[in-house]
């Protein structure tokens, strides 16, 4: 049992933490009324997928082995048995953070244009006023 | 002799280029913006025609970007469905483009126009980007390139689009975060991002949890993108409130382009053979049955002119996606669900491009209003009548086509209860589009179009609307005479199709 949950929950925890994360920001974009929370919740969510493929390229922790290096590869490095982590999903998620700012902008941009639009942010209040609008015309 | 192992990326990257350029010459002449992204979609459209030549005469384009060798580069591969689908993504973007000149002048305002055209370009680089693309992450890439653009370009109208086009945004994003999520765990078990790459190695890997996760997370963030019927939700509104121009490209060109994305993973990364371990066709065959009356019916519930046809668009979806549902189990294959990628462009770019040109001359969105439109607008009423009427299936029209593939594909498959989902849905299409044709040409009573003295839409705003019209007749003939079968059958034979076991 003890091994069991050392296995499963300790040696990947990273992995569990980034399911958490996940879920928090994502519950944030479903429940959430305010439009600002709810991209909170969008960037929870990004970040949690992020922290997911960066520990996807981590090689073997802790028990015994030694920790993964960056990927330089040089002569005494190479005797002393050192392993280095695999680069790629460091640099997709490079692309995935930018990807990410510029999705946060274009939103935030929005949010801005709509609040000037209707003089609030929260998403109950937008929608009784487009009522009211179809209403009086 | 032309350098055409090279198109692809050149398709891609002029549009970029361009991008940029348009923003540094609306600085000195705004006119100037729309000339050169006309000039640049219309160069992308002559390239993709020579590419689909040159794939249908020696075969497969294969590019590697930066010359690193796949897996490990980024490779762009075009075979005939990329191909294809490239030519219908351009053509339309070329019209929505010629459109966009005169409607565009009208709803946004002057000095943002080199930002519109910029971003209208951007979006046609990213379309084109996730056709051409033969890379998982880098389809994500470009969907999020041609989405972003797409969601300041909607939100250019203003008032309404803006919280339009949030919700597309926040869902959206969370479609594209479930790709994102889909690539990791593909990564996870097989470490290459490259299709043809992923094909090969996933055979092994199909009991696996984390390719089975992979599809599933794949498919419902494709499927948003695509808004298949219950990820529909952002849909309507954002076809109603977006500009002109952009409800024509996002309707068609995006819309299908997201389609091809999900194809392509379905078909060219998991492949049929993985597809067909679990009831995954059943379950799209029955999503799209609902899709196609549940959208229809909602079609027949609005008043608003866009709304009806974005409704309209959905169960149009649920046509393709029951078209790919039945791939597997009829010697057709695909062959439906690729036509009706052409046929529902066609018809939905022409529709929209009417009914924009309503909002455009006099501000009617209402159908109710539209009385008596056909003899004050000929040209563009005309138009709408044709595409509405191959809609509805009139033969020898692309609507009927798609359903008479679709039809044989169902008696092919012996699911004959397909069959009377077609005709019923057919039904509700006569039902909608008939209403609005009979406000438009029979009703002389009452309604606000009435009473307001317009003449026809611009030339640059007919004219695009027409030719489609057209092409929904001559179209529909050239697919009964059976000159584009032979594509249909390479590309159902590159995805393992066509074949009943």
């Amino acid at each position: 049992m003890i091994e069991w949950i050392a296995q499963h929950i300790f040696e990947k925890y990273n992995y569990w933490i980034s399911i958490v994360i996940m879920l928090i920001g994502f519950y944030a974009m479903i429940a959430k009324e305010n439009l600002l929370k709810k991209l909170i919740g969008l960037s929870i969510f990004q970040t949690a997928i992020f922290l997911f493929y960066i520990s996807l390229s981590d090689i073997g922790t802790g028990w015994g082995l030694r920790f993964g290096t960056a990927p330089i590869i040089w002569e005494q490095g190479i005797h002393e048995g050192y392993m280095y982590v695999n680069p790629l999903p460091h640099v997709l998620m490079l692309t995935g953070i930018v990807v990410s700012a510029a999705t946060l902008a274009v939103a935030l941009a929005l949010v801005v244009r709509l609040y000037e639009e209707y003089g609030t942010i929260e998403e109950e209040e937008i929608l009784e006023m487009e009522m009211g609008i179809e209403r009086g015309t | 002799m032309l350098p055409i192992e090279q198109f692809p990326v050149l398709v891609v990257a002029i549009s970029l280029l361009s991008a940029l350029t348009i923003l540094l010459a609306g600085g000195v002449n705004r006119k100037s913006c729309f000339f050169i992204s006309l000039a640049t979609i219309t160069f992308q459209f002559i390239l993709s025609i020579f590419i689909l030549r040159h794939v249908l005469t020696v075969g497969t384009i294969h590019y590697w970007l930066g010359g690193w060798r796949p897996p490990w580069g980024i490779e762009y591969v075009v075979d005939v469905l990329n191909a294809y689908v490239l030519i219908i993504v351009l053509f339309l973007s070329l019209l929505a483009a010629i459109y966009s000149k005169r409607s565009v002048e009208q709803e946004i305002e002057a000095r943002k126009l080199p930002v519109f055209y910029t971003l209208f370009q951007i979006l046609v680089t990213g379309l084109a980007g996730v056709v051409v693309t033969g890379d998982m992450f880098n389809l994500y890439v470009f969907l999020e390139i041609a989405s972003l653009a797409g969601y300041a370009l909607i939100a250019a109208a203003g008032g309404r689009a803006l919280r339009a086009s949030y919700n597309y945004l926040i869902l959206g994003a969370l479609g594209i975060c479930f790709y994102l999520l889909a690539i990791a765990f593909l990564y996870s078990v097989t470490g290459t991002l490259n299709m043809a790459d992923l094909r090969v190695l996933l055979p092994t890997l199909y009991a696996n949890k984390a390719v089975q996760t992979a599809f599933v997370f794949a498919f419902i963030g494709l499927g948003i993108k695509c808004a298949i019927f219950p990820l529909h939700t952002w849909q309507p509104d954002a076809y109603t409130y977006a500009p002109s121009a952009i409800s024509v490209i996002i309707s068609t060109a995006m819309a299908k382009a997201s389609i091809y994305a999900l194809i392509r993973v379905i078909f060219s990364v998991f492949t049929v053979d993985f597809i067909t371990l679990f009831p995954i066709f059943d379950i799209i065959s029955w999503i799209a049955a609902i899709a196609m009356i549940f959208g229809s019916i909602l079609a027949i519930a609005q008043f608003d002119l866009k709304r009806m046809l974005a409704y309209s668009s959905i169960a149009n979806i649920g046509y393709i996606m029951l078209g790919v549902g039945l791939s597997t189990s009829t010697t057709l294959g695909l062959t439906p669900a690729l036509m009706h990628i052409l046929n529902h462009a066609l018809m939905k770019g022409c529709l929209f491009m009417a009914a924009c040109a309503f909002i455009y001359k006099a501000d009617l969105r209402d159908i109710r209003d539209l009385v008596g439109l056909g003899r004050k607008m000929p040209y563009t009423c005309f138009a709408f009548l044709l595409a509405s009427l191959s809609m509805i299936g009139l033969p020898p029209s692309v609507g009927f086509v798609t359903k008479l593939y679709l039809i044989l594909a169902a008696l092919d498959a012996g699911e004959y209860i397909f069959v009377a989902v077609v005709f019923f849905s057919t039904l509700l299409m006569i039902v909608y589009f008939w209403h609005v044709i009979e406000i438009m040409y029979i009703r002389v009573e009452g309604g606000g179009g009435n009473k307001i003295s317009t003449g026809e839409a611009p030339m640059s705003m007919f004219i695009p609307g027409l030719v489609l019209a057209v092409l929904c007749f001559i179209m529909g003939i050239i697919w009964l005479i059976g000159t584009p079968l032979p594509l249909m059958d390479a590309i159902n034979s590159g995805l393992g199709l066509g074949v009943v076991p």
